[in-house]
Order: C-alpha cells, then sequence, then structure tokens
C-alpha cells in the first residue's frame, strides 16, 4: 500500500470490507497479506483505488493482477 | 567486468549487481534493476532471515493485533531471479577491490554496488537498564512481535519514551486496546521535531483527548527492575516515580553504516551522503562510480530546499530513491536520473491521518488555510524564505497533492489564494515554533545538514551506541 497516495476515497473498503477499513475519517486500515479467499474482493479493491494505492501480488505471478495463485500481499 | 570505466551497457549485460540490505529500498531497487532489462547477476544481501517486508504496519494493525508481525511482507512487482543470502549481515567493504565482506568471513565481489542498510532503533542509553525484561524498541518485525505479546499479556501500564511518530502510534494503539499508557517527552509537545510547537500541540491535544497520560518537558531518568531482571518503574526527571511493567524506547533511528567503517566511503552516523544521482561520495567528497545510496540511510542533496543534504526516513523516499539509484546503475551518464521526490509521508494516530509534504523543519512561519487547529482537521503550509517549503494535514489529505504542487512552484509565502476557505485577506502566518536546533530532541523525522563554506574540514564523529 502506498498511503502517500491514498485520499481516502474508500473505494477499496467499499470493495473488499474484509481486507480495508477506513480507520476515523481518513486513516486507511488493512490487512497486508489476506489469505487466497478473499483473492476477488482485493482484485475489485486495487482496480477501483482511483489513485492505483494498491499493489498486489500473487504467489505464482508476481504484481500482475489477472494472475492466480494461492494467497496474497496487497 | 567493467564498471567504473562507464560501460553501462556491458554492465547491464553481465554484470553483478550487489544490494546489501533486504528490505523497502533494496527490493524496489531489485526490481527496478530487472524491469530496465538488467540481465546480469544479482544478490542480495540482508542480515535480517526474512524476506523483505513492509514496516509502517507494525506500529499500526500489528500493535492493534490485526496483524500478525510475520505478515506484512511487501508484494513484489515481478520475480527477481537473485541470489539470496539472508540472514547475512555485510561487516566491510573493499573499494577498491570491489568487494564486500560478510559475517562468516565469504567476500562478494561486484561491478555496481548499492548500499541500502537503513537504520535500527535507538537503543535505550544505559545499556543494563535496556536488557531488563519489558525494556524494548520497534523497528523490525521480531521487535514488532515481542511488543505485540506484551499488549496481549494487557500490562498494568505501558511507558513510551518520546514522542515522535513512532511513539504516538505506539501510544494510540494502547489507548485503543484499553491500555493505560504514559508518555514522556523531552520537547514541548509530541511530533515537534517533524512538525513543529504550533501542530505539535494539537498533537498533544489528540493525546489528551484519548486518554494518554502525556507528560511534556520530561525526561526519563533511570529504568528499575525487580529481582528477577523485569522491569518495575520509571524515574523521571521531575522527581515522580512510574510503575510499569513495559517501556518502548522510541527515541529515533541509528543508521546503520558501522560496517562501512575504514571503508574510505563517506559514510558516518548521519548516514552515507550521495549525489543527486545516488552515488555515494567517498571521505573526500569525490563522488564514485559504482556505489550507489537508496533509502533511510542515504544523505542527498534536494535542489528544492537549496542543495541541502536531507536524510529522509520515509517510505516513500525508499521507494523513490531505489527506483532512481537502479536506473541510473544500469544508465550511460546522459541518461541518468536524479532524485527530485518531493519528501512525503504518512502516519495514522489516534484515527486521525497526518500527512505532510515537504520539509516542515525548515519552515520559520506557518499558516493554516484550510480547516482549524481546535478542530484538530486542517491543513497548514510552511514558509521559508517568502515561499512555500512544506504543508502538514491533519484529516484533509486530499489536498496534499495541490499543496506539492505550491512547493514545487515555490509558490509565495504567505500563500494568498481565494480557492480555499479562508476569510478575505488570506491566512495569518505564525510562528511554526520549531525548537532550537542546538537542543537534543528525539528523532526528528528529516534532518537537514549542510556544509557552510567556511566549514573545511569534515570530521565523523563515531556513532554513539
Ligand atoms: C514502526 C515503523 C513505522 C513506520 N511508519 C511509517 C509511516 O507511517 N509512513 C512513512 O512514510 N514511513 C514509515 N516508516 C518508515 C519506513 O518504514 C522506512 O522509511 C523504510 O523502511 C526505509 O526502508 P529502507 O529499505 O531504506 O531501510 P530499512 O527498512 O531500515 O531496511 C534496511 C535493511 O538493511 C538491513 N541491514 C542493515 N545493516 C546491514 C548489514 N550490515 N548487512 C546486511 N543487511 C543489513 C536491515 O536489517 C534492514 O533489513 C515506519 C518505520 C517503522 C520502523
Ligand atoms: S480506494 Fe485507494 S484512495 Fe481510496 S481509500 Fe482505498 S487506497 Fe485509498
Amino acid at each position: 500500500m502506498d498511503l502517500n497516495r491514498c485520499e481516502a476515497y474508500a473505494q477499496c473498503a467499499f470493495q473488499a470490507p474484509d481486507v480495508f477499513a477506513m480507520h476515523g475519517e481518513e486513516a486507511l486500515m488493512y490487512e497486508p497479506c489476506p489469505g487466497d479467499e478473499r483473492r476477488e474482493q482485493v482484485m475489485r479493491a486495487a482496480a477501483s483505488c482511483p489513485v492505483q494505492a494498491i499493489l498486489v501480488e500473487w504467489p505464482g505471478g508476481p504484481a500482475v493482477p489477472e494472475e492466480a495463485g494461492t494467497g496474497a500481499r496487497g | 567486468m567493467p564498471a567504473a570505466d562507464g560501460s553501462a551497457e556491458e554492465f547491464r549485460r553481465r554484470g553483478h549487481a550487489v544490494v546489501v540490505g533486504a528490505s523497502l529500498a533494496g527490493l524496489r531497487a531489485a526490481e527496478t534493476l530487472r524491469e530496465e532489462g538488467f540481465a546480469g547477476t544479482l544478490t542480495m544481501i540482508g542480515d535480517e532471515p526474512h524476506e523483505p517486508y513492509d514496516r509502517p504496519p507494525l506500529s499500526k494493525q500489528v500493535l492493534l493485533g490485526r496483524t500478525g508481525a510475520g505478515d506484512t511482507l511487501l508484494p513484489r512487482r515481478r520475480a527477481l531471479e537473485a541470489r539470496w543470502l539472508l540472514g547475512t549481515a555485510a561487516t566491510g567493504l573493499d573499494l577498491a577491490g570491489r568487494r564486500v565482506r560478510l559475517a562468516g568471513g565469504e567476500e562478494v565481489r561486484y561491478d555496481r554496488l548499492l548500499i541500502a542498510t537503513g537504520t535500527r532503533a535507538r537503543p535505550w542509553i544505559k545499556e543494563t537498564e535496556a536488557t531488563l525484561d519489558g525494556v524494548l524498541t520497534l523497528r523490525t518485525a521480531g521487535e514488532a512481535a515481542r511488543l505485540a505479546r506484551r499488549l496481549d499479556a494487557r500490562p498494568r501500564r505501558v511507558l513510551v519514551i518520546g514522542a515522535g511518530f513512532t511513539g504516538s502510534e505506539i501510544a494510540s494503539a494502547c489507548r485503543e486496546r484499553g491500555i493505560d499508557v504514559t508518555v514522556a517527552e523531552r520537547g514541548p509537545a509530541p511530533l515537534v521535531g517533524a512538525l513543529g510547537g504550533v501542530v505539535g500541540a494539537v498533537a498533544a491535544e489528540l493525546h489528551r483527548a484519548h486518554g494518554v497520560d502525556l507528560r511534556c518537558g520530561i525526561t526519563v531518568t533511570a529504568l528499575e527492575g525487580d529481582q528477577a531482571g523485569r522491569l518495575r518503574c520509571a524515574h523521571l526527571s521531575d522527581g515522580t516515580v512510574l510503575e510499569a511493567d513495559v517501556a518502548v524506547v522510541a527515541l529515533g533511528a541509528v543508521r546503520n553504516t558501522e560496517w562501512l567503517a575504514g571503508s574510505g566511503l563517506a559514510a558516518g552516523p548521519r548516514g552515507i551522503a550521495c549525489d543527486a544521482g545516488c552515488r555515494a561520495f567517498d571521505v573526500h567528497g569525490i563522488v564514485t562510480d559504482d556505489v550507489f545510496v537508496a533509502g533511510d540511510v542515504a544523505r542527498s542533496p534536494h535542489p528544492l530546499f537549496g542543495y541541502q543534504f536531507l536524510s529522509l526516513e520515509h517510505w516513500g523516499n525508499a521507494v523513490a530513491q531505489a527506483e532512481v539509484a537502479a536506473h541510473n546503475m544500469v544508465s550511460p551518464g546522459p541518461e541518468r536520473r536524479p532524485h527530485l521526490w518531493l519528501p512525503a509521508f504518512w502516519s495514522a494516530q489516534f484515527g486521525v491521518n497526518i500527512k505532510s509534504v515537504g520539509v516542515p523543519p525548515m519552515g520559520r512561519e506557518l499558516a493554516v488555510v484550510q480547516g482549524s487547529l481546535t478542530e484538530r482537521r486542517f491543513a497548514a503550509v510552511y514558509g521559508h524564505q517568502g515561499r512555500v517549503i512544506a504543508a502538514v494535514t491533519f484529516d484533509h489529505g486530499r489536498w496534499l497533492p495541490f499543496y506539492g504542487r505550491l512547493i514545487e512552484s515555490a509558490a509565495p509565502f504567505p500563500p494568498d489564494f481565494a480557492q480555499v476557505d479562508r476569510a478575505p485577506g488570506g491566512p495569518r502566518p505564525i510562528p511554526a515554533e520549531f525548537p532550537d536546533p542546538a537542543l537534543p530532541t528525539h528523532g526528528p523525522t528529516v534532518t537537514l545538514s549542510g556544509y557552510a563554506p567556511s566549514e573545511r574540514r569534515v570530521t565523523f564523529v563515531p556513532a554513539r551506541v
């Protein structure tokens, strides 16, 4: 997560509420290594972020959002 | 292998790149090397046993118990095809022979070297007290795991020594978990070194509003243990004895440059000096061409800030500088780029998003341009010699790019803009109240230094450990 970029649009928290949450009005809290079951959510969150603050890696295909794998780091 | 002769193409095809320090800057540099077509051998040397991981969550999610200390591994941008020497410290550098010495006695030859050894937590000054059970620091995943375990055990009181960003975030996590916490800060307010006394006063209110027992203008004179060597209490400079079973020493960071002592590189307690292209200087102030530096350990001149050497302990700087350093490692002279990143950082504490751009400690004056200090929601700009030099926001982060552009375009200070919610006449500048630089303070996140023309000699003072 590049929180310098994040402008607290909360799109990610909307798309992946188990992984991203607003803490107070603007501070973003997130789970750095969400499990594979959150993969779809996390991909949607990363795609929806208007400032591309979310970088996702799936083992088996680093940094390429479309790649399959088990478990993630975002 | 060529390198000093400037044959970047030869290096790119079959050179040996060695990266010392396998954390944020080291990883991002290695990825950039590969992205830019480096096809040679890549060796990553890191003294921590872990793969590169992210530190900002360690004082936030991890202390709140939401994320395990081992679960903050950095996402990779691409596959690296590197040789990883993890759990292996570099202990020396032979500049002439282009060799890095390792702890086991082995030597690794390089054609081009990137040093990204960052910093470590400044330990408690008194060694015997520092080893008491319950006295901790926070920089690494291991340290975060230990502190998180202590918080899980619900200590009666946590003492945080130093109210910089890390100390404040630790106090915030304690309060959120309902744990009593005292913060002892030598300066007049939290964050005073980084943001000045005016914004520091707002930070102090934040602490107190969340139930932190904040004590400013106070130093901890001694930590005392019981028979079993467990921390029992702390003695404060005002004579108070405070019972606490955990003390977190948050007195800033020490740069990991000791391994370069005697190497001939301009490396000392303030970091490793490099040029705007991230090439390290030697002790004579002459730039090297095969040793590069990036991240928290680097000090580099920034044209926007009077070419002062900036040491920035910021996540974003580590990433940006690593990318420039790696690019320059594989590029011939004319294609090299300067590291002109506008300093920026964030911190989350007490539910407030604190963000900054520019170099606040350079600002003599400050003007609140949006929101208000009393509401603890605002944007303020700092002025230096009639121009905007920095900005800070409390829960106003969306505006920061705008202020960043003001800094980059040397916009006049005090600013006079009609587009923000101010009364006519523009915001009134007030002194930013940075402490006298001659007085010791705890860990400002930006250190400014520069050699006056009259200062002919460079003396490196050994680090006080
Ligand atoms: C708890 C915490 C919270 C933070 N929060 C924020 C935040 O909210 N916002 C923000 O902007 N920044 C934050 N930061 C700062 C940010 O994490 C750093 O700027 C960043 O980690 C710097 O990366 P680096 O790679 O330069 O150095 P480091 O991350 O310090 O990495 C240096 C690596 O080199 C290794 N090393 C050292 N010496 C040797 C040797 N001789 N041989 C081999 N390896 C060696 C070290 O063990 C380490 O792994 C935070 C830092 C901490 C500790
Ligand atoms: S969607 Fe992007 S900008 Fe919005 S809160 Fe999430 S990370 Fe921040």
